[in-house]
């Protein structure tokens, strides 16, 4: 990649390119026991990082680990832990 | 053309000859009269520009930053307070790599208030990564403007020209003006490469995030710190047009002299008097009078001051708990060096105050001292203090 002058970016959309899971401290771990499929952390995510099913499939390429998912499960099936990676 | 005008009228005709289209700038001090003798050239039909009138410097270099992106050529000038204001958008300037042209007349800033002459203000954004060129009379004034839109659009950088408050802003001397289709030769056709156009859809600004902003502030370092070969080019070109160049600093009898005077702006005129006139009595004393100042030739430097035994640095300005700017951006030339002259830095001309013949004498004479007996006492000396009214 070649970065252009003044960080000018002419490629719209190109920033599923940019892969934020590095950002993660907490990882969303799914019990699947406990999914009801419902999907609202699929909604929720601000990444749209989750893809809908039972259980949801986390892209963790993308995941910033913000917990929101978590937070919004009324099963609480999604609990956060700390270290995990891609 | 022979016209009798000032530096501010200088600026005025180069920006007009240069074809500017948005021309965005505070009207009210520390304003010059540059941005009215504008506004009076679109008002009668002489100039084609939109001009924003803003309520601030801040405002103005936020309005040329969008001109430019546009896709136009943008211009503003500035000074003193005005460019301090203005610093948060400077670095944003440089930083989105917008071919800006801004004129300074350098002014002193505040406190005490004052609107008199020194170069604080531009010395104080010397980071910013704007090129930096001083001007040492009317006419360097319009050929270095003129000069300066080439330089920004060939390399995508902003470029401040930077010329002494009253002593050239306000003082009227004789200028060789190009006609328009000399410069319209010279200077082709505003073009911003990723200009603003909904057809082609681009971003600017982005967040700079820990992993890329690095490689951008790395990339503008290399710009500006090559940029120094384009201004000598363009620079030879426009000799060849117009029969005047300035090249990146001037060496003036320095040759073979023992004690050189380093300086910038308008002083260099009073340096090269008294260098003829200590010349005539067959003392070894020479000039170098630095135009570029960002990018600093380090290597051009080293070449015109290193054969000398003592430098004066005479500069107008200070960086207080440490010593004038350009004393110590020479000093860190010479770094790693093995035969670094000796130097002295000489603070003078702060606010107006005159710098006379004979102060420039007496830096030559102190200077002259350091080379003699190998040995500088004072390393940062006020030229033409008031030494009774700061005694303890």
């Amino acid at each position: 990649m070649k970065l252009k002058p003044g960080a000018v970016i002419t490629e719209p959309g190109n920033s599923e390119k940019y892969e934020t899971g590095g950002w993660r401290t907490f990882c969303p771990s799914v019990d699947p026991a406990k999914c009801t499929g419902c999907g609202l952390c699929w909604l929720f995510c601000p990444e749209a990082a989750i893809s809908k099913g039972k259980p949801p499939k986390i892209d963790l390429r993308y995941c910033k680990g913000c917990g929101i998912c978590a937070n919004e499960c009324p099963v609480k099936a999604i609990t956060m832990k700390e270290g995990c990676r891609q | 053309m022979m016209r009798i005008i000032d530096g501010n009228e200088a600026v005025a005709l180069a920006a007009k000859l240069a074809r500017v289209k948005v021309i965005s700038a505070y009207p009210i001090t520390p304003q010059t009269t540059v941005v009215e003798k504008l506004a009076e050239y679109i008002s009668n039909g002489e100039l084609d520009a939109e001009f924003i009138k803003v309520e601030s410097e801040h405002s103005a270099m936020s309005a040329c930053i969008g001109a430019a992106a546009t896709g136009v050529r943008a211009f503003t000038a500035t000074s003193s307070q005005g460019l301090l204001l203005m610093s948060e958008m400077l670095y944003v300037a440089s930083g989105l790599r917008l071919p800006i042209v801004m004129t300074n007349a350098n002014r002193s800033v505040s406190a005490p208030l004052s609107i008199w002459c020194d170069q604080q203000d531009s010395m104080t954004v010397r980071d910013s990564g704007w090129i930096q060129l001083y001007c040492e009379n009317n006419q360097e004034i319009l050929d270095t403007t003129i000069q300066a839109f080439r330089i920004a659009e060939e390399l995508l950088l902003p470029v401040m020209v930077c010329y002494d408050g009253y002593i050239l802003s306000h003082t009227l001397e004789p200028v060789d003006c190009p006609e328009q289709s000399e410069v319209d030769a010279f200077l082709p056709e505003y073009h911003y490469p990723y200009a603003l156009d909904p057809e082609k859809p681009v971003t600017m600004g982005p967040v700079g995030v820990p992993e890329y902003y690095m490689e951008f502030r790395y990339l503008l370092q290399k710009a500006v710190q090559e940029s120094k070969a384009k201004i000598v080019e363009i620079d030879h070109e426009f000799k060849k047009r117009f029969g005047r160049g300035y090249g990146i600093l001037e060496e003036y009898r320095s040759d073979d002299a023992e004690v050189v005077i380093l300086t910038m702006g308008s002083l260099s005129s009073s340096c090269k008097e008294i260098v003829d006139s200590l010349r005539q009595r067959g003392e070894k004393v020479g000039l170098v009078k630095l135009k570029s100042f960002r990018p600093f030739p380090t290597e051009e430097i080293i070449e015109a001051l290193g054969r000398a035994k003592a430098v004066a640095v005479v500069e107008k300005d200070i960086s207080l708990g440490h010593a004038g700017g350009l004393f110590i951006d020479t000093a860190a030339a010479f770094v790693n060096t093995r035969e670094a002259p000796l130097m002295i830095n000489f603070i003078c001309g702060l606010a107006g105050r005159d710098v006379t013949s004979a102060l420039l004498e007496q830096a030559v004479r102190e200077t002259q001292r350091a080379a003699e007996t190998g040995r500088v006492e004072k390393k940062i000396r006020w030229l033409g203090l008031q030494e009774k009214l700061v005694e303890e």
